[in-house]
């Protein structure tokens, strides 16, 4: 498929964003939060920023942005509407949940039930997301269990290497709860990701040219293509540049998603540099490379069955 | 609404393709192209036309297949045109979040609303096929409709209220017709010759159904065709007086 920076940039800061928000209930439920208030509007302007910006991306790609707003009609059959229907209503016990923790304290029971709230559709919005793809029969390679686990992992894996390095930021930290889950989390991310590889690379093919074509002959070549330039088909589905590049980029993705993040959290909480700015920075910046990696390479690698009409044979 | 019709008429439209007889000739998509750029999903926009890397809408394609080792151990070339199937089951229309993808309850045509359409391209990536086509120029989705605007043009004369595909085939590879309803020739055709599905894995229960090629022996005993002669053999009918003349005079004088 082929990988649209609109969507690699939506899927991924939207997915950041909402983590941020999961993390943000989790530490204010345990009262591990910084109670500055630089950390909180810091912290919930990151998540906004992130979240609006992904989803103006997301609208700017359409044929028809200024049309948007009518794909939260259809909740009821379509994924992608129930995910903007998600999405807009998250705002609202967000928005709530900000002004009760700076107006109760992250532990009043207000900012624990709009956190909650707040929390559960985050959530539910990123399920969405993942079911857009774990709909499409078509493609295989999205079309399985691990699909939703990774996109569920990585957003609150995101999340929280964000949270950690806010803390850092605009707070001095009192616990090293974030940086020991920062690191959690990664391993967790990735492990998904891992399992979502080895099923990917070696789940049985679910069509064939035989079965596209229905004919029943046990070679099947194309002889000629309907066009002898490429068309709207080829170009969306039968993208193949990152094919040939997957067998590099898969060993790039975990290292700058997994191993270097790791390794500098790590190094920074046996050192005694924990409560440094610096590493909680330079890891997350290292994860976003790795996740934007792996994401371009969700797409990219993802086989389309309508490519078994033009020349695949497997799919 | 993008959710099937709830108390679908039982009528389903739809095409039927012989690809024992497509000659590959490219006339039904051509054609498609011709009508429908005219019709209600006109203009089908095309980008650098006349450049070096053309590309364009068209809801019909006709693919070109070398198949070896059938059933019956014998080869051929096998043309494939392919269009919407009007699926049953049609993940394309589900997955749209606007509404704009739609199946008609009266008799299965799937269509989209170019008014309502964000251009998401998810019910493109939906569509196992390859049958949505993006329109670059109006930003929207477009498909075959079935010729919706000829089949009750009542402007047309009644043999004309058929696709142009079916129409226009020079061999007689298309047909159309209720493939809900099993007493209709195009539904007795598809039982006669083990009309199929493409990629029934996929769920979708496309209506258009296609008709397998027939091997070298069964066609010529379908078609009533005679036996190859050959070209020694001589012929059984006596040849007329003035024929013979004539073949005389030609072969200069020897006969
Ligand atoms: S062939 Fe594709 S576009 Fe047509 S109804 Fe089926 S899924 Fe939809
Ligand atoms: S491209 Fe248009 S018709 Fe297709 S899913 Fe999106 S809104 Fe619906």
């Amino acid at each position: 498929m082929h990988p649209a920076k609109s969507v690699i940039f939506f899927t991924t800061a939207t997915g950041a964003g909402y983590g941020l928000l999961v993390a943000l209930f989790a530490y204010s439920l345990l009262g591990e939060a910084p109670a500055d208030n630089s950390f909180t509007w810091g912290a919930f302007f990151s998540a906004f920023f992130l979240i609006i910006a992904g989803l103006l991306s997301s609208t700017l790609h359409l044929g028809h942005p200024m049309r948007a707003w009518r794909a939260l009609s259809q909740w009821r059959s379509s994924w992608l509407s129930r995910e903007g229907v998600a999405a807009m209503l998250t705002f609202i016990p967000a928005g709530l949940f900000l002004y009760s923790w700076l107006t109760f304290g992250m532990t009043s029971v207000y900012t624990f039930l709009f956190g909650a709230l707040t929390a559960i559709l985050s959530l539910a919005t990123v399920y969405c997301t993942a079911m857009i793809y774990v709909s499409l029969k078509a493609i295989p390679a999205w079309r399985n269990l691990w699909t939703l686990p990774v996109y569920l992992s990585f957003s609150i894996m995101t999340g929280t290497v964000l949270f950690n390095f806010l803390v850092e930021l605009f707070a001095v930290p009192t616990s090293r709860l974030p940086l020991y889950s920062s690191v959690g989390f990664l391993l967790y991310g990735y492990l998904f990701k891992g399992f979502y590889w080895v099923f990917v690379k070696s789940a049985p093919k679910v069509a064939t040219i035989q079965s596209a074509t229905g004919l029943k002959a046990s070679s099947i070549r194309q002889l000629d293509a309907p066009h002898d330039s490429a068309n709207y088909l080829m170009d969306e589905m039968g993208f193949r540049i990152a094919r040939k590049h997957a067998r590099k980029l898969w060993p790039l993705s975990i290292f700058f998603g997994f191993v270097a993040p790791t390794a500098i959290l790590a190094l920074s909480f046996v050192s005694n540099l924990g409560g440094d700015v610096y590493p909680a920075g330079l890891a997350l910046f290292y994860m976003t490379i790795g996740v934007v990696i792996e994401r371009w390479l969700f797409f990219a690698e993802a086989k389309h069955v309508v490519t078994l009409y033009y020349g695949e044979e497997k799919v | 609404m993008t959710c099937l019709p709830e108390n679908p008429s039982g009528k389903k439209l739809g095409l039927v393709t012989d690809l024992d007889i497509c000659v590959g000739c490219h006339a039904c998509a051509v054609q498609c192209k011709e009508w429908n750029t005219n019709g209600i999903s006109g203009p089908l926009s095309d980008t650098d036309p006349y450049g070096a890397d053309p590309s364009g809408v068209w809801f019909n394609r006709v693919h070109t297949y070398e198949i070896e080792d059938q059933e019956d151990g014998t080869s051929r070339t096998v043309h494939f045109p392919k269009s919407c199937l009007h699926c049953d089951d049609a993940p394309c229309v589900t997955v749209c979040p606007t509404g704009a993808s739609y199946k008609r309850a009266e008799d299965g045509i799937v269509l989209v609303n170019p008014d309502t359409c964000i251009g998401c391209k998810l019910c493109s990536w939906a569509c196992p096929y390859g049958a949505r086509e993006y329109d670059q120029a109006e930003g929207v989705m477009k498909k075959c409709t079935m010729c919706v605007d000829r089949i009750y043009n009542e402007n047309l004369s009644e043999e004309a209220r058929i696709p142009v595909c079916v129409s226009t085939c020079p061999a007689g590879a298309r047909h159309f017709g209720d493939l809900g309803d099993p007493t209709t020739d195009i539904s007795k055709l598809v039982a006669e010759r083990n009309g199929f599905d493409l990629m029934p894995g996929m769920g979708t229960a496309p209506v258009n159904k296609y008709l397998p090629p027939r091997s070298g022996a069964a066609r010529t005993k379908a078609l009533g065709a005679p036996r190859m002669l050959s070209i020694d053999q001589p012929p059984k009918k006596k040849a007329g007086r003035l024929t013979s003349w004539i073949d005389q005079v030609l072969s200069g004088g020897k006969v």
